[in-house]
């Protein structure tokens, strides 16, 4: 199903993001690999979303090179969920099929791939509905079930369940392990810490524009490295 | 002159239906419809074109394209009959004191406000739906067209301030058309003539029964859209 | 290009483009003969309004085939221009001055125009200008010249200019109570009179004062000088109005039970 050819892993290299003079982001270099779930923490304002947009191509880097070293197409192969979902005003079915008419599928295979994604949400009896109508978790999922249509290797979800409910959260968090059985590698911020317990494998903990650890998630909440993870984990670094 | 007289002036030509003024009328309609038609397709693209692309003199352009829509229609009207006066540059079209030349003139005064205001609400809609069209690496063309569809019940509006400036100018399309009986008469030279000739409660009549046919257009506009989309979702 | 089809009445070949004097337009004149010329000829006549000067001047860029204007002076320049291929007479009517019926000047009755004017000019009551190089204004500052003043140049504050057409000039002397020149048939056809009654002169195009008279000229757009015009259609109306049938329809055109154009056309 998924494309043949892989883009991960991903690669930071000496990557710095600098605005007006102040540098938001890095200087970082690292390296994200395929399948495992990476989840990015990190107090406010310590640049997760900023990772994220520079990883996915939204921004340039300042310095540094952002590299797919897979090999693979990397434009077509990514896709993105934001906290607020951005939905076209149209109906949620058309929602996917705009996605992947950009994409270049053809207008048979695009109804029937956006008919496969919606199922895959528990969105099937909607369809037709104005996708502004739906709550904040179903339109949550409808912009998950977009993603899916994409059939992305890669997955970025910027804080997807900041502004859900707890049985919303639950049903986005489903969702997401749906995409990593498929093998879709998942890179995930959230603030909610038992979230990142729960879905994440990797953790990178960012700190004021600097990445301070990437450690396996069990190790990181165990026996953090960085006094700057400690107080994070203790709750004592709010920013 | 009092106003129920002009009222019932007014009464008098629409319950009488008038051959003249139902043609005065299809001919201002014809016009209008046309020139805001013909506003539309150049103007909706190229307010979405100037939100998104990025361009030396950009800048320029969106002011420029702000400022003409206080374009005079006097002036529009005079360009528009020096270019198609017979001893002017476009004269062997022969079109002066022809409807199309009236839809060149009204044309000109309804683009830049299809395009200004197509232009900031496109660029509104970009803040929010921009991240999202760049995740999918669409092109600019492409955005624009998916900015230009989903602001399509904003766009409706902008549509019906083309067409309220088209349908209440008088100044370009007397120029332009010389206000022909039979041929370039309109809803708006026919009140200038009436006016003219001393004849206010007829002049005043004809001024409401246009204003009820702008109502009608409105109304129709404002249930189509309320139909077509439960407003409250998409718009 | 653009080009509107199944548009109501497009410009065809056999359709004259008539310039005429906002006064033939306004009175009704034009309505009720180029029916009748329709009838006997079959050519559609169209009529685009607007005062003498701008009408001549329409003229030398060859967009009318036509033109029906009362500015003798004017119509000879053209002429002599070359912009004309062929002139001549239709028909007269005459001038008359209004004012408010109060008349604060006291020019009821005078015979004569020069002097009322003089008058209006010395007791300073507003007086309303066409200001618009029409054939009325060329008639009215020929007056003025005659009284031996200038407020064109002057500009005196009673002297105000509308730069309009005659009723809507009218509509102003009505709402200023003011004074003001008007050819005749503008003003029997005129729906808004407020109060404003005739002053010096009469109705009657016959009996017109020095001064008054309004001839009418019918000129026909030289077509060497453009070539896309169509004469021939152009001359039948011409020889149609000045001819026995276009002489008898002016002749018996009635406005509010007056006859404000009399024939001059034709050689006999």
């Amino acid at each position: 199903m998924r494309s043949p050819a892989p883009i991960l892993p991903l690669a930071f290299s000496r990557v710095t993001y600098i605005v007006g003079g102040e540098r938001l982001f890095g200087e970082a270099s690292f390296e994200i690999g395929p399948r495992q779930r990476t989840v990015i923490l990190g107090p406010n304002g310590a640049g997760k979303s900023l990772l994220l947009r520079l990883a996915h191509g939204l921004i340039a880097p300042s310095n540094g090179q952002v590299l797919w070293r897979g090999g693979g197409d990397a434009d077509t192969t990514q896709a993105m969920v934001f906290q607020r979902p951005v939905l076209l005003r149209r109906s949620v079915l058309a929602n996917i099929e705009h996605a992947l008419k950009l994409k270049g599928i053809g207008r048979i295979d695009r109804r029937s791939r956006a008919r496969g994604a919606l199922a895959m949400a528990g969105l099937t009896e909607m369809a037709e509905r104005p996708a502004r109508v739906l709550s904040g978790g179903e339109q949550q999922r409808l912009a998950l079930a977009r993603a899916w249509a994409l059939e992305p290797q890669i997955l970025f979800l910027d804080e997807p369940t900041a502004s859900l409910d707890p049985s919303a959260i639950r049903s986005v968090e489903t969702m997401i392990d749906g995409f990593h059985a498929a093998g879709v590698k998942i890179v995930m911020t959230t603030h909610d810490m038992g979230q990142a317990a729960r879905v994440g494998d990797e953790i990178i903990f960012l700190h004021r524009g600097q990445l301070v650890e990437q450690t396996p998630a069990d190790v990181f909440f165990k026996t953090p490295q960085s006094k700057e993870a400690k107080a994070f984990i203790a709750g004592d670094l709010l920013w | 002159m009092g106003f129920l007289e002009s009222l019932s002036e007014a009464a008098g030509l629409i319950a009488g239906f008038d051959r003249d003024l139902a043609e005065i009328i299809v001919l201002s309609l014809t016009v209008n419809l046309t020139a805001v038609a013909c506003a539309c397709l150049i103007g909706l693209p190229l307010g979405g074109a100037v939100a998104l692309y990025r361009f030396p003199g950009r800048q320029f352009v969106t002011i420029a394209i702000d400022a003409f829509m206080g374009l005079p229609p006097v002036v529009v009207g005079l360009v528009v009959f020096i270019l198609l006066s017979r001893s002017g540059p476009l004269g062997v079209l022969g079109l002066l004191f022809t409807p199309t030349a009236m839809i060149i003139a009204q044309t000109i005064l309804v683009t830049p406000i299809v395009a200004a205001l197509t232009r900031q609400i496109i660029a509104d809609l970009w803040l929010e739906y921009g991240e999202h069209l760049r995740s999918l690496k669409a092109g600019t063309m492409q955005s624009v067209m998916t900015l230009l569809w989903d602001a399509r019940f904003s766009l409706i509006t902008v549509a019906l301030a083309g067409f309220g400036r088209a349908s209440a100018e008088v100044g370009a399309v007397m120029i332009v058309g010389g206000n022909i009986d039979h041929a370039t008469r309109l809803m708006t030279t026919s009140i200038a003539l009436e006016t003219s000739k001393g004849n206010l409660a007829l002049a005043l009549g004809l001024g409401i029964v246009l204003l009820s046919i702008t109502m009608s257009i409105n109304a129709l506009a404002y249930f189509m859209r309320a139909r077509a989309g439960h407003m409250a979702a998409f718009a | 290009m653009l080009l509107v089809f199944g548009l109501p009445v497009p410009l065809e070949a056999q359709t004259i483009t008539l310039g005429a004097t906002t006064t033939t337009e306004n009175s009704g004149l034009l309505g009720e003969i180029l029916p009748q010329f329709a009838v006997a000829t079959g050519l559609n006549v169209q009529v685009v309004v607007q005062g003498s000067g701008a009408i001549l001047k329409l003229g030398e860029t060859g967009d009318l085939d036509l033109l029906l204007v009362h500015d003798r002076i004017g119509e000879d320049r053209f002429m002599e221009a070359g912009w004309g291929e062929l002139r001549r007479d239709v028909m007269a009517s005459r001038f008359v001055i209004v004012g408010s019926a109060e008349d604060p000047a006291r020019i009821r009755g005078l015979g004569d125009p020069v002097s009322a004017l003089r008058q209006i000019a010395e007791t300073g009551n507003f007086f309303i200008s066409r200001g618009d190089e029409s054939g009325t204004h060329a008639a009215e500052l020929r007056l003025w010249e005659g009284a031996g003043l200038a407020p064109q140049i002057d500009q005196p504050s009673w002297y105000r200019q509308s730069g309009a057409g005659m009723g809507a000039t009218l509509n102003i002397v009505a709402g200023l109570g003011a004074y003001a020149l008007t050819d005749i048939a503008t003003w029997l056809g005129f729906g808004n009179r407020a109060g404003l009654e005739i002053m010096v002169g009469g109705t009657d195009p016959r009996l017109a004062e020095p001064g008054l008279a309004n001839p009418y000229g019918i000129i026909l757009v030289n077509s060497v000088r453009h070539p896309h015009l169509d004469t021939d259609a152009a001359r039948r109306f011409i020889d149609w109005l000045t001819g026995p049938e276009g002489r008898a329809a002016i002749a018996g055109f009635v406005v509010s039970g007056e006859h404000p154009f009399v024939p001059t056309g034709g050689g006999e």
